[in-house]
């Protein structure tokens, strides 16, 4: 607990963000540049051919969607019951990036279906979760910004955030429900070649380092706004 | 009688129903924009009996739960706009029981009558008397929770003035287990299986909401209150 009360201050967050981000920043786009060099030169596969390649962009983006729920989720508890005071700042500031990874999960889904299904969206298990899932984040976002007083707003979106993470596996589990109910499973269990490995983990790396640039940045530039409009207010008064 | 403090959580719930039933009518709206809806469909995707059979417990679902939401954004707002909600909230009744008394409230004023509704509408969607039957028993054990998920938004947005849109945004996701166990349970009588699994997932769901429910509810109306 100490550990994460240290950082806890903006002013010590700020400092060790400012050295940690050049890094982040460089590594994820040396992995994404080689992880797009990957994914472009593996061999085609037996079954989906080219369109292989579209799976290392699709599976790390539908990841860190998920993934970043759960930031969302744990930042929200850290604030609810710990009063950690810049995990508000947090959970907001990785909304957008998580409902821009869940729409990139669905973009490159819907392109990959149209070669593989013949069809853009069929109403796929994990189709129809994300896109919940979507609509999940944009209520939690529309929830932060519609309530002025940001203390307020921090404390509501927390309690939204819990109450999604309570439900979005049962609404997982009972869209899978739902889909064996009325069609036989569309997608094809395939086993992974060897070959296929290194593009998936140095892109899923690449959108980790990638979410952590951002994050950072975001939560950075929220702490700057904060302090021009305490200095703003200052000035008035 | 007994005197309301010795009977804190039925003084509430009889208070919230004789308001929602003088308050012109809670009950009729959220009915007649069931009937409507129902009404509608038939009308955009033609009369077809066969088809309409088959989509009825989706329809009717998804109608019902739409009906339900029309009267939520008033489940904490308007107590909490002319003050009673501090009161109440200072009341020996615990807020969690507050809330869980504003949710059977809500339930009994719109869930319950939609859900007695539902056979009649059923009739003009051309469904049979099982499937019907399982219609009604799905309403019947999912409202609650549709009520309880729907206490969460309506204390979530209590404090804004234009909450009545966000509303549905924040809770129809989270509502998604209830329309696809309880109008699941139709399909499944329709193809000629048991509904019982999706039934008991449908009450498991309820059950849950219900019973969680009035704690995140009080949460959120405490930090409204609390300036």
């Amino acid at each position: 607990m100490q550990f994460l009360f240290r950082y806890a201050n903006p002013h010590n967050f700020m400092r060790l963000s400012g050295a940690v981000l050049p890094f982040t920043a460089i590594g994820a786009a040396l992995a994404l540049i080689a992880g797009l060099y990957l994914s472009f030169s593996v061999p085609p596969d037996y079954q989906q051919g080219r369109t292989v390649t579209i799976f290392f962009i699709h599976v790390p983006a539908a990841t860190m969607a998920m993934g970043t729920y759960i930031a969302i989720a744990l930042c929200s508890l850290l604030s609810l019951v710990w009063r950690h005071p810049l995990s508000d700042t947090a959970a907001r500031a990785a909304a957008p990036l998580g409902a821009m990874f869940t729409a990139l999960g669905l973009i490159t889904g819907a392109l990959w279906g149209k070669p593989m299904w013949g069809t853009y969206w069929v109403w796929d298990a994990r189709l129809t979760s994300f896109l919940l899932l979507l609509f999940i984040y944009f209520g939690y976002m529309a929830l932060w910004s519609a309530i002025e007083d940001e203390a307020k707003a921090a404390r509501a979106a927390a309690i939204l955030a819990l109450v999604g993470a309570v439900n979005i596996p049962i609404i997982k589990y009972s869209v899978d429900w739902w889909n064996t109910l009325h069609q036989g499973s569309t997608v094809t269990a395939f086993k992974m070649a060897a070959v296929y490995y290194p593009p998936f983990f140095t892109m899923l790396l690449a959108y980790s380092l990638l979410f952590a640039t951002l994050w950072m940045i975001r939560i950075r530039t929220a702490i700057v706004e904060r302090r021009a409009r305490n200095l703003m207010q200052g000035a008035a008064a | 009688m007994s005197p309301a403090f010795l009977n804190p959580f039925g003084t509430l719930l009889l208070r919230d129903l004789k308001l929602a039933a003088r308050s012109g009518g809670g009950a009729a709206l959220a009915l007649s924009f069931f009937a409507l809806v129902a009404t509608l469909v038939p009308l955009g995707v033609g009369a077809d009996l066969k088809l309409l059979a088959r989509v009825a417990g989706g329809i009717l679902w998804v109608a019902a739960v739409l009906s339900a939401l029309l009267s939520l954004d008033r489940l904490f707002q308007g107590d909490f706009e002319d003050g009673s909600l501090e009161v109440i909230a200072l009341s020996p009744l615990a807020l969690e029981m507050t809330a869980l008394a504003k949710i059977m409230a809500h339930w009994l004023s719109t869930g319950l009558p939609l859900t007695l509704l539902s056979p009649v509408l059923a009739l003009l969607f051309n469904l049979d008397v099982a499937p019907t039957v399982t219609l009604f028993l799905s309403l019947l054990i999912g409202t609650p929770a549709v009520s309880a998920v729907g206490a969460i938004g309506a204390s979530l947005t209590l404090s804004l003035k234009r909450g009545g849109l966000i509303l549905p945004l924040i809770i129809l996701p989270l509502l998604a287990p209830a329309v696809i166990f309880g109008a699941g349970a139709v399909r499944l009588v329709l193809d000629g299986m048991g509904s019982g699994s999706a039934l008991g997932l449908l009450a498991a769901f309820s059950f849950g909401a219900v019973l969680l429910s009035p704690f995140a509810a009080a949460a959120s109306v405490r930090l409204n209150l609390g300036g």
